[in-house]
């Protein structure tokens, strides 16, 4: 019959009959939160092919046949009220009975089961799943048929509003990453500021992770938001155990560089050749807990960045400049190259 | 090996919802210093560690790991999890320790994503 039909019982009931707990509602995924976004009337097909009940069964049998459907619903030409549903398994039985001039109510079901164009297709689900049918009618808000629900139409309209979702993100990703391209300027940049508080473990991170993923939707190459990010991410995480108030970062990102410049006020390094030096760490015991404080973090930096500076003045405060520069395509990963060798770390 | 097999590998349980489990793993790195992470680890490793804070998924996130493994049957604050959820990475809890966990995965052929900090 009709072979676009996929087995949908299965997939929605993952949660059938439970109570839905937040920690399972953290598992939901896309395509079952879809189901109680669409409602029916957005996935049914509306183009029906109907009769009235004055018909006989060989009109049914034609208009099976010319418009290759499997069911036929039975509609009051005046109230398009649903009547009954003529199946291809009722034909069947007329057909058996040598009767196929008989009035088609004969052998129509008018038990049936419909659901709603208002309602969620995750009403239209649970009726599939509870009775194993392979078709719906939908029925609007005074009764009168406006479509029909099969389950190819329920795999379909997943498919297409999952393909929606795609989309979009793709086309803000490309927004953004012509976004120097459609602005025309002498020189353009993008400048993205974040505020970070001391001793603030939580978020301890966030700033860099969104600089990273800006840098991606932006279309920077995996190596280069990978550099940027690791190099801020240590001075963030500076800022977060050994400053007094915190610190600003502050990110230009041109089509040609990106200039980190990162500043509080306070303490301010003593050394500051000392602090350079790899394993070198004031840290304390309650730092190195949280798995920093190895004394790596300036030496990472230095390491991701193009070119560094440091600047502090102790009671006064620290700032550090970092800048990557885009060469074309070739960005080199993470500005080490071994002994002369240039490395293919993705290959490793 | 992608994560769904090295799940079934060390005996591991997926503590996050379904991120792409068909990912490939290129090698390993282990360590519970999240700096030395940063400093060593190449892209698309599978970190094994003893830390459970959220810094490990960031550090994770920026040093673009593949999957998390915390040794010894550890188990993450829940503020791990879902920050390891919002992010994609999947974090797996193994019931073998870093040595052994080690041993295992390089013997199954998974090289070391660890280079030296040298300098």
């Amino acid at each position: 019959m009709n072979n676009r039909d996929t087995n949908f019982d299965q997939a929605p009931s993952r949660f059938k009959g439970k109570i839905i707990t937040d920690e399972m509602a953290g598992k939901i995924t896309r395509v079952e939160e879809l189901a109680y976004i669409l409602k029916n009337s957005e996935v049914m097909s509306s183009s029906l092919k109907t009769l009235s009940p004055d018909h006989t069964m060989q009109d049914v049998l034609v208009t099976m046949r010319e418009n290759r459907i499997s069911g036929i619903p039975i509609v009051d030409d005046d109230t398009h009220a649903l009547l009954g549903m003529v199946s291809t398994e009722d034909l069947i039985k007329c057909l058996a009975n040598q009767d196929i001039d008989a009035n088609l109510q004969k052998y129509m079901t008018s038990d049936l089961y419909t659901c709603n164009s208002f309602d969620y297709l995750t009403e239209a689900l649970k009726i599939f799943a509870r009775t194993g049918l392979g078709r719906l009618p939908v029925l609007d808000e005074s009764g009168a048929l406006v479509g029909i629900l099969t389950k190819g139409d329920v795999t379909y309209g997943l498919l297409r509003a999952l393909e929606h979702d795609y989309i979009e993100e793709e086309v803000r990703r490309y927004r953004a990453s012509h976004l120097f391209e459609d602005i025309e300027s002498d020189r353009s940049s993008l400048i993205l500021r974040y505020t970070i508080e001391r001793y603030d473990f939580t978020h301890g991170g966030s700033a860099s992770s969104n600089i990273k993923r800006a840098l991606l939707r932006l279309g920077a190459n995996a190596q280069l938001a990978r550099r940027v990010g690791i190099g801020i991410y240590e001075a963030e995480m500076n800022l977060i155990i050994h400053t007094n108030h915190g610190g600003t970062i502050h990110v230009e990102i041109e089509p040609h560089q990106i200039s980190v410049f990162i500043w509080d006020e306070g303490p301010g390094i003593e050394d500051v050749q000392k602090a350079m030096q790899p394993g070198y760490s004031t840290a304390t015991e309650e730092i190195r807990e949280l798995g920093f404080g190895a004394g790596m973090g300036l030496t990472n930096i230095s390491r991701c960045a193009d070119e560094m500076d440091l600047q502090s003045e102790l009671g006064k405060g620290t700032h550090l400049t970092m800048k990557f520069f885009l060469k074309g395509e070739d960005v080199v990963g993470e500005g080490y190259t071994g002994k002369g060798k240039k490395e293919t770390e993705n290959d490793a | 090996m992608n994560i769904k097999n090295l799940i079934k590998f060390i005996d591991g349980d997926l503590l996050t919802k379904s991120a792409d489990l068909t990912r490939e793993i290129k090698g390993g790195c282990g360590a519970d210093l999240m700096s030395d992470v940063l400093a060593s680890i190449q892209p698309d490793a599978v970190l094994l560690t003893g830390l459970c804070n959220p810094q490990v998924v960031r550090t994770a996130q920026m040093s673009d790991v593949a999957a998390i493994i915390f040794v010894r049957g550890k188990k993450p604050p829940q503020e791990t999890i879902d920050l390891a959820n919002e992010e994609g990475i999947p974090l797996i809890t193994s019931p073998f320790g870093m040595f052994e966990l080690s041993g295992r995965l390089y013997l199954a052929g998974l090289p070391s994503l660890e280079r030296p900090i040298s300098e």
